[in-house]
């Protein structure tokens, strides 16, 4: 019940968790779309050599663990690392960064995916109506887009729900880094079972919100 | 001089040749009509035409120039192919109208004009705005021709326009096809394996076998005096295939 009156109060820490997550998450996801989608429907409609190895080494990462990735993030931008100069290290850009690499090939991977289910005639006949590439491209994204929508949901489900490489890169810094998964396994240790419900009750809503998105677009194409 | 030169054109998938040395002429403002039975080879022939597909020997002039060797683009926009499966893109049926009159940059009263002509002509007045997807494989069929039609091209490739067709619908076809080649002076090739409309419709017809143009001569002449017995076989109904 405290976990309820939490969410319903709406708990100041609560929110800004919830409102981190989806900032995180939601512009890793679209920074994820805008890459994955165009390279990801090009590899689809093209024929060229080594494909067949290229869509291999994307559905590997497509199921890279996010801690590993996580690992190699903080090594990348820790002050000793490469790219330590930038001193994002525990910080909001950090985790984008991470959840960014660990989307982007499961969006590109499930763009790839839908593209090569588009109908040969479709493009066929765009070309033969006087398509260019680029037009081309933009159709299969159009005869394409609810695999497509379902490809960007499900890199937003895997990004919200993701909890190693945010902690790793993110260091779960309270008013700063904390976001609903880091916080669940915080506040479980902690014994505040209370907020790790609530936050629980959170994430599962918005879980329960884009599926329910997810079926209203596809239905409504049909 | 001719519109369209295919001259010695070969087309192989691995070491089997789709097209075998396939050579023929078509003068503007003609119709003819491309016979033969079901893996000829003449839907890889309109391909190769339309520059969906490259030969692996032999030219296609087009205007009297290669069309692989001059604009490559300014020559796929004056033909268009009808594909024997009608796929309407997924959107209305007006957008799919007007998708080739925009990569083409026409204006907006252009387009409304030429989608509005090409609905009522193709019996479709009133659908415009219905999802194209839903429409019946009749409509499809049309509403694939209209989106060639509009574009008012040089030459115009159909393959089997009418093989899924119920008669009301193939009646509708076949006569759109008759206007179009009058009134725009559109040549027109025309894939079928339909002996009947190739009567009714084309001046010369060509006939196909196992990738080779075997002849082609007037319609008429094609049906009452084969040059091959190939040919004569196809007519008489006895080819089995």
């Amino acid at each position: 019940m405290q976990a309820i009156n939490l969410i319903i109060s709406l708990n100041p820490e609560v929110i800004d968790i919830t409102k981190l997550s989806l900032q995180v998450s939601g512009t890793s996801v679209i920074l994820a779309a805008i890459v994955g989608i165009p390279i990801g429907v090009l590899i689809g409609l093209n024929e060229f050599p080594f494909k067949r190895t290229l869509r291999n080494l994307i559905n590997t990462l497509m199921g890279l663990p996010p801690v590993v990735l996580g690992l190699f993030v903080f090594l990348m931008i820790s002050r000793a690392g490469p790219l330590g100069t930038f001193g994002i290290l525990f910080t909001p850009t950090a985790m984008i960064v991470a959840q960014f690499l660990l989307v982007t090939p499961i969006i590109m991977g499930l763009s790839i995916a839908a593209a090569s289910a588009v109908d040969r005639v479709v493009i066929d006949t765009a070309i033969s109506l006087g398509a260019r590439k680029l037009d081309t491209m933009r159709l299969v994204i159009n005869e394409a887009r609810p695999a497509l929508i379902t490809a960007v949901i499900a890199g937003f489900g895997r990004a919200i729900a993701e909890v190693g490489a945010v902690m790793i890169v993110g260091g779960d810094i309270r008013w700063n880094t904390r976001v609903l998964t880091t916080s669940i396994m915080l506040e479980t240790r902690k014994g505040q079972y209370d907020l790790a419900i609530a936050l629980g009750i959170v994430l599962l809503a918005m879980s329960f919100f884009i599926n329910f998105l997810v079926s209203y677009l596809q239905g409504r194409r049909k | 001089m001719s519109l369209l030169s295919v001259r010695g054109v070969t087309r192989r998938i691995g070491r089997r040749a789709i097209l075998n040395d396939v050579s023929l002429d078509v003068d503007r403002g003609e119709m003819i009509a491309v016979l033969g039975p079901s893996g000829s080879g003449k839907t890889t022939l309109l391909r190769v035409i339309n520059m969906l597909d490259r030969p692996d020997a032999g030219t296609v002039l087009f205007r009297g120039q290669d069309i692989w060797a001059g604009n490559e683009e300014e020559t796929r926009r004056s033909m268009v192919m009808m594909f024997q499966k009608p796929v309407p893109f997924s959107m209305s049926v007006y957008d799919n109208i007007a998708y080739g009159m925009k990569l083409r940059k026409m204006s907006k009263q252009e387009i409304s004009a030429a989608v509005e002509e090409a609905l009522k002509l193709l019996d479709m007045a009133g659908k415009e705005s219905q999802y194209a997807r839903s429409l019946s494989g009749g409509e499809a069929q049309r509403l694939a021709f209209a989106r060639a039609y509009v574009l008012k091209p040089d030459l115009l490739l159909l393959d089997e326009p009418t093989a899924n067709l119920d008669p009301a619908n193939a009646g509708i076809m076949e006569r759109v096809i008759r206007e179009t080649s009058r009134r725009l002076g559109t040549t027109v090739i025309l894939v079928t394996h339909d002996m009947y409309q190739a009567r009714r419709l084309a001046s010369r017809s060509a006939f196909m076998l196992d990738g080779e143009l075997i002849e082609m001569k007037p319609t008429a002449e094609l049906f009452s005096s084969p040059d091959d017995p190939r040919t004569a076989r196809f007519i008489k109904g006895e080819l089995i295939y």
